[in-house]
């Protein structure tokens, strides 16, 4: 048993720190937190210079970094909240259409998405539809050889600057529900499109997306024909692999700089239930960290970690709801002051950690499911 | 990162598991309940080499690591086996640290007298709830300034009923031995308490695991308004929890015997993180292997109770977790 990441991956983690430093300075992290936008085109085509746009996916003239490379550099990305939230969705959907896209799918999207230049966002969720994805409305019917979109689309996060959108609709009415659904890649300069900014409690910007009457060509089916459920779960294949613990990583750091400061002549670090708080906090990051530690071990020679992922997401989301909402009442008042107002301690970090936590919990996945995949594949209780 | 056991460890998880499946049974836990103690088991357990394998091989040992007797422990913990292991292991591993092993270290090897650890200071001469002192021949305490010895018999000692029907005694000190002082004692105690902690939490991850396993078990047949209960959320869910938390307690016990065995600089932190998060998870476990059972599981027939007190009296002798995080923030950021 080892539970080191070895001499050669730590020398990795320093290079993808010295690589954030560069090209993910303090402004660009202003502007991100400004904007609610996790994208910056400067930032993804400095990613895609470095090989690290889909750093596993196996290609001519790429070097792919092995499963745990590719967690380090995940996880030092989301420690800094860099601006990747686009990459990742792009490169979920890239892998559906890889795996499932025609041919000449495959040639007009993948070299553009691989390079940095194509982005993707995810057009599942509706506002009548949420965990439960098969119970979508929104529809595409047959028009010739085309198709002709109409609903709306929630929580499509980017798509006011993504290129395309993955698009789950229903085109038959009379199938059982997982069966009449198909998946397009949809180009978001078509006639009909609009999108509304949906603004969230963590200051991330979000869409709803209206479809009325939108022409879609037939070349951008990805899959079969009410096929859709199946390319949907290759794509959510990938989600196994989220690191959260890097959130909480950030949230103790913080408090612990806020703590070791003095405040009135005494230093939060020296009172025994600071002490106690910050040490519990720690502990669960301990704990969160070995249990994505162990998805990755066991993604490393191909097993498919179906209740160890959930409990991954499940544990660190969690624990980072309740050490914000200990650790922001820890630090008190002055926990209230928010990010960028001058004022503000340990840069807002703290109070944005509590705004930030509460979707943790829901998006990817909810608790609630992930609870009820653990119950099943991890307990053997009944579904 | 390699969280696979060794072929070595793997096979020692599976004799233990042996020894245990034929000596041990819930009827011998419950036999063992007045004194806290199974002298059958203790003697197939002897037997095994289960003293011998934490020392050293050069002071006749089988030098085992921590993360080996750890697997160990879970065992221990999962089948609730009356036997004095973790204590025994501690103060044996202790005695055989010190500058000079004592001759004490040879007679326990030999089976010749069995030695516990006092995990607090005593107070006005009493060391109190010592773990295994109700079976043991002598107790190796540190009173602040000293690591002593002392010699245990019933002119001395007062066995206690407990919650955890364990062999909980009060020892006075009487004719006490001085084995080290200043910092080599210090050094050897908080070293021992190190372990102890790490294999208790080994133990309590372990009991935590089977009152998990039985109450899941139970979930699937138990049927309530043509359901099985744990197809309900609000069965199902809890126990979710408790199995995450299980796996996380398993890695982080693992993970702090690895860094004792290494002295790498986090190891005191780890052992006390893995004690305090083992000693919860095991809390809520056995805590919903009472509530999920209903009122068969509040019954003394059923075994849920079993778990539930051994869960918090093994942790307790020594302290809550509160104390457990504080250990861990004096060696994360120095003493406050």
């Amino acid at each position: 048993m080892d539970f080191s990441w070895g001499e050669r991956n730590e020398a990795f983690r320093r290079e993808v720190r010295v690589f954030l430093a560069e090209h993910y300075p303090p402004d660009l992290e202003e502007t991100v937190y400004r904007t609610g936008v996790s994208h910056d085109d400067g930032f993804v085509r400095a990613l895609a210079e470095r090989g690290w746009v889909a750093p596993g996916w196996a290609r001519e003239g790429h070097r792919v970094l092995d499963r745990f490379q590719q967690h380090i550099l995940k996880t030092e990305m989301t420690r800094v909240d860099a601006p990747t939230y686009a990459l990742e969705t792009t490169i979920m959907v890239a892998r559906v259409i890889d795996k499932a896209g025609s041919d000449r799918l495959k040639a007009d999207v993948l070299p553009r998405v691989l390079r940095g230049e194509a982005m993707i966002a995810l057009g599942m969720t509706e506002p009548d539809a949420g965990s439960d994805v098969a119970a979508i409305t929104t529809r595409a019917r047959r028009d010739g050889d085309d198709w002709i979109v109409d609903g709306q689309k929630m929580f499509t996060t980017n798509a006011h600057i993504t290129d395309f959108v993955f698009l789950l609709v229903r085109t038959s009415h009379d199938k059982p529900r997982h069966k009449g659904l198909t998946t397009f890649l949809l180009p978001m300069d078509l006639p009909g499109i609009e999108t509304q900014a949906v603004h969230t409690l963590s200051g991330e910007r979000t869409n709803i997306v209206f479809l009325s009457g939108v022409q879609l060509e037939d070349r951008w089916r990805i899959g079969e024909i009410d096929g859709g459920w199946s390319a949907l779960m290759l794509a959510l294949q990938d989600e196994h692999s989220a690191a959260f613990s890097p959130h909480l990583s950030r949230l103790i750091e913080e408090v612990e700089a806020w703590a070791a400061n003095g405040h009135d002549d005494r230093r939060p670090l020296d009172d025994p239930d600071t002490r106690v708080r910050i040490a519990r906090w720690a502990t669960a990051l301990e704990v969160g960290e070995l249990l994505e530690a162990r998805t990755v071990w066991m993604e490393s020679f191909g097993r498919v970690p179906i209740a160890e992922g959930p409990m991954s997401k499940l544990f660190s989301t969690e624990a980072i709801v309740r050490a914000a909402e200990d650790l922001t009442e820890l630090v008190g008042p002055d926990a209230l002051r928010s990010k960028l107002d001058p004022s503000a301690v340990q840069d807002g970090r703290i109070e944005h950690a509590l705004r930030f936590s509460l979707g943790t919990t829901i998006y990817a996945g909810t608790s609630e499911i992930q609870r009820t995949i653990i119950a099943q594949h991890a307990c053997g209780l009944p579904r | 990162v390699d969280l696979a056991l060794s072929d070595e460890q793997s096979a020692l998880v599976a004799s233990i598991g042996d020894l245990l499946g034929t000596h041990s049974s819930p009827a011998g836990v419950r036999n063992a309940e007045e004194t806290g103690f199974d002298g059958g088991l203790w003697a197939s357990l002897r037997e095994f080499g289960i003293i011998e394998m934490g020392v050293d091989e050069a002071v006749g040992g089988w030098g085992a690591t921590l993360l080996d007797l750890c697997l160990t422990a879970e065992q221990i913990g999962a089948a609730l086996a009356a036997v004095p292991v973790v204590e025994v292991q501690c103060a044996a591993r202790l005695l055989s640290r010190l500058p000079e092993p004592a001759s004490l270290l040879e007679a326990v090897l030999a089976g010749d007298c069995l030695v516990t650890l006092a995990v607090r200071p005593p107070t006005a001469g009493v060391l109190s709830l010592v773990p295994a002192a109700g079976v043991a021949d002598r107790v190796i305490a540190y009173d602040g300034q000293r690591l002593i010895s002392v010699g245990v018999d019933d002119e001395n000692r007062t066995r206690v009923q407990n919650l955890a029907s364990a062999p909980l005694a009060d020892v006075r000190l009487d004719g006490l031995t001085e084995l080290a002082i200043g910092t080599t004692a210090a050094k050897a105690f908080e070293r021992a308490l190190d372990e102890w902690l790490t294999l208790t939490a080994a133990a309590l991850t372990g009991a935590a695991t089977s009152a998990h396993r039985m109450t899941c078990e139970y979930a699937t047949v138990r049927r309530t308004w043509d359901a099985a209960i744990g197809s309900y959320q609000g069965v199902a869910h809890p126990l979710a929890d408790s199995a995450t938390a299980i796996d996380g307690a398993r890695l982080l016990v693992h993970k702090a015997a690895m860094a004792l065995e290494h002295d790498d600089s986090r190891a005191r932190e780890l052992a006390a993180m893995a004690f305090a998060f083992a000693t919860e998870t095991a809390r809520d476990a056995t805590y919903q292997a009472v509530h999920l059972h209903g009122g068969v599981g509040f019954t003394l027939e059923h075994d849920a109770q079993l778990y539930y007190r051994r869960a918090r009296g093994w942790a307790r002798v020594w302290g809550e977790p509160r104390a457990a995080y504080r250990r861990a923030a004096d060696a994360r950021y120095g003493a406050a």
